[in-house]
């Protein structure tokens, strides 16, 4: 327990910098509790990071505010407006001002000393730039640059800018060119509350989308964010999957949804290859012809090269396209087929079949997976059912008819996993370092099939409590296949073990 | 709100254009044709443009949508030849002080400044892509000398 006291001790004095590697730390401590607790270490294919509901989210937003309004004396309204110029960097922040501080405060539009959005008597003759009325009426409102403009075309602007153009770091005097910036309170003291609102919410989400650390959680109608401080360069090296307090698992690196062991940057690459029909034209090309008369699509399936369009009838060579009238007797074997042109062109046909195959074989399990999980899934609502029936005409508690819950849950996370595991190693480069990997993958796979088979069994009131206990053990058995294949490649991409076809820390 | 302040701008346009500005047709608050003349002593004297502006109903708080239209469109680095216009105060540097008339002034010394007559590098592969609007482009401005 006092390791994880100096662990939290540690975290929260780096806790100003989003600069700060936290890998560096991370292995220093790890060398430190090593020697004392090996438990205490975190699992190499788990990051830390931390949930902030909203009002979290605001409440950091005024604690820094309220951190830099002290160490700048700046007030509570300019220490948010460099924040924001700042992307909430405080280090960088509080260095930049200590060195050039009028600098600082131009680039973020602060003004110490003057008061923000004065409002005036219209002086004589004046018109109003914006909406050109001359009618000395109303009251105008200026900034400390002297243009002015009748209050209700300050409020249009000031509303047009948050409503229609979410803008919300630095909104700019409404006069062309002019750099004079309208700081929270000025803005407050011109638009309705409804606006001053969505401005508030929009400050929010800039605080989150600016914080490199932070990223929404991406589930629907969630408002959770999430905290993770790994630098996004580590990114090739791990796999940072967070989980949401909503239940939500997703990579705080892409948004996209847990998909270790992969690497974000070769998701990436994947989900590009799937969806490119590059693939499916190679595919085409490889085992499709054009009939040399009508152009209809012929596809070869039988060994013989003397092929008759079903459409037209027109009778050709396979091999040389030409027409089989040409090939005589000589019908055996086309007698073009050494032509260099005809080598080149078989030569190639065999690569792109040849590439086209092993790409398949990985799609068929990474797409069989996430087929199977939403059967396992069908398979759960349809048993869940049976087991609330069993539940009322038995002894049994609602807990103990909650293993399949369970199982259910386990089996499609190890599915996910597995299915990631192909897009791995689709690019993975063989050596005998991946067959380790290989052998956990098939254990994982094997393991995964048996308990999807063992759900599939009929229930049996009499033999629930066995079938349950079957269940539960296979179960921990899968995820522990599952924490073997996640460790194995996390320790692998930290280590620099695996090679890639494809250079992914490139394509990041 | 603004339909005040469109006519006005009428009225201005008609008392007091600025150099080689003429409107050609303004029946309405939504569509304005004007035809803009190169300024003498320019790449571009003894030309004359068509020029087209679009007021949403948020003008002047949103920028009008502004191109060349017909045959001849200005042939210039910031000018495609679909009409669309480079220029940062048509999209994100727009303020509400801008008028048909300062849009006409920028406009003028965009083409008064140009030392080579030349299309924009990308035209041929923007123009295929473009939308019509050219509000709808993400524009980059790097060079405002030209
Ligand atoms: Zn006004
Ligand atoms: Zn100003
Ligand atoms: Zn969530
Ligand atoms: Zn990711």
């Amino acid at each position: 327990m006092e390791i994880e006291a100096s662990d939290f001790e540690d975290y929260d004095s780096h806790d100003e910098g989003s600069d700060v590697d936290y890998d560096d730390t991370a292995e220093e401590d790890i060398e430190l509790s090593d020697m004392v607790n090996e438990k205490a270490r975190r699992k190499a294919y788990e990051v830390d990071f931390n949930v902030l509901s909203l009002s979290e989210i605001v409440l950091a937003q005024v604690t820094a505010s309220n951190h830099i309004s002290g160490v700048l004396g700046v007030s509570l309204q300019q220490a948010g407006a460099l924040l924001r110029a700042y992307k909430w960097n405080k280090e960088r922040l509080i260095e930049g001002y200590m060195d050039t501080p009028q600098e600082i405060l131009d680039q973020a539009g602060v003004v110490l000393e003057e008061a923000q959005a004065l409002i005036l008597k219209p002086p004589e003759g004046f018109v109003c730039s914006i909406c050109f009325d001359d009618s000395e009426a109303g009251a105008v409102l200026g900034l400390r640059c002297g243009h002015t403009f009748c209050q209700p075309c300050y409020e249009y602007y000031l509303t047009q800018k948050i409503m229609e153009e979410g803008e919300c770091r630095r909104i700019f005097c409404a006069e062309s060119g002019c750099s004079v910036t309208l700081d929270e309170q000025a803005i407050a003291n011109v638009v309705p509350q409804k606006v001053m609102e969505r401005y508030r919410v929009l400050q929010d989400r800039a605080y989150v989308a600016d914080n490199g650390s932070l990223r929404w959680c991406p589930a629907p109608n969630c408002e959770n964010a999430v905290e993770c401080r790994h630098l996004h360069s580590s990114f090739s090296i791990i796999v940072p999957t967070v989980a949401c307090a909503c239940g939500n698992n997703f990579c705080f690196g892409c948004g996209l949804g847990d998909h270790q062991p992969a690497p974000c940057g070769l998701v990436k690459m994947w989900q590009k290859k799937c969806a490119d029909d590059s693939e499916t034209a190679n595919w085409i090309s490889a085992n499709t012809k054009e009939c040399g008369k009508c152009q209809s699509t012929i596809e070869k399936n039988g060994g013989c090269n003397h092929m008759t369009c079903r459409k037209c009838k027109y009778e050709f060579c396979w091999v040389c396209m030409g027409s089989w009238l040409e090939h005589g007797t000589s019908w055996y074997n086309c007698n073009r087929f050494d032509d260099p042109e005809s080598t080149d062109a078989r030569d190639q046909q065999a690569k792109s079949r040849a590439s086209l195959e092993r790409y398949l074989h990985y799609y068929n399990r990474f797409a069989n997976h996430e087929q199977s999980a939403k059967l396992d899934q069908d398979l759960y609502l349809k048993t869940e059912k049976k087991m609330e029936e069993m539940q009322r005409t038995s002894e049994l508690s609602w807990i103990e008819v909650q293993f399949l819950k369970k199982a259910v849950d386990v089996l499609t996370s190890c599915r996910m996993t597995l299915r990631w595991t192909y897009a791995f190693a689709f690019y993975l480069t063989k050596s005998n370092m991946t067959e380790l990997f290989e052998d956990n993958q098939r254990d994982l796979e094997v393991a995964v099939e048996a308990l999807s088979e063992l759900l599939e069994k009929p229930i049996e009131k009499e033999k629930i409590a066995e079938l349950r206990q079957q269940v539960l053990d296979k179960a921990v058995y899968v995820d522990g296949r599952r924490e073997v294949v996640l460790e194995d490649t996390a320790r692998g991409l930290a280590d620099g073990r695996w090679e890639f076809h494809t250079s992914i820390e490139t394509k990041l | 709100m603004f339909a005040r302040r469109l006519s006005k701008e009428l009225k201005d346009l008609a008392m007091n254009p600025p150099a080689g500005v003429e409107v050609v047709d303004a029946n309405d608050f939504k569509v304005w044709k004007l035809s803009l003349a190169g300024a003498p002593g320019t790449l571009y004297e003894g030309e004359k443009f068509q020029l087209e502006f679009n007021f949403g109903p948020n003008y002047p708080l949103e920028s009008p949508q502004v191109l060349f239209v017909g045959k001849d469109v200005p042939i210039h680095p910031h000018i495609y030849s679909n009409g669309h216009i480079c220029l940062d105060v048509l999209y994100n540097h727009w303020s509400p002080v801008q008028t048909v008339a300062s849009i006409c002034l920028s406009l003028q010394s965009m083409l008064s400044s140009c030392t080579s007559k030349e299309r924009p590098p990308d035209n041929a592969t923007y123009i295929k892509t473009a939308r019509a609007n050219p509000k709808h482009t993400a524009w980059a401005f790097h060079d405002d000398t030209v």
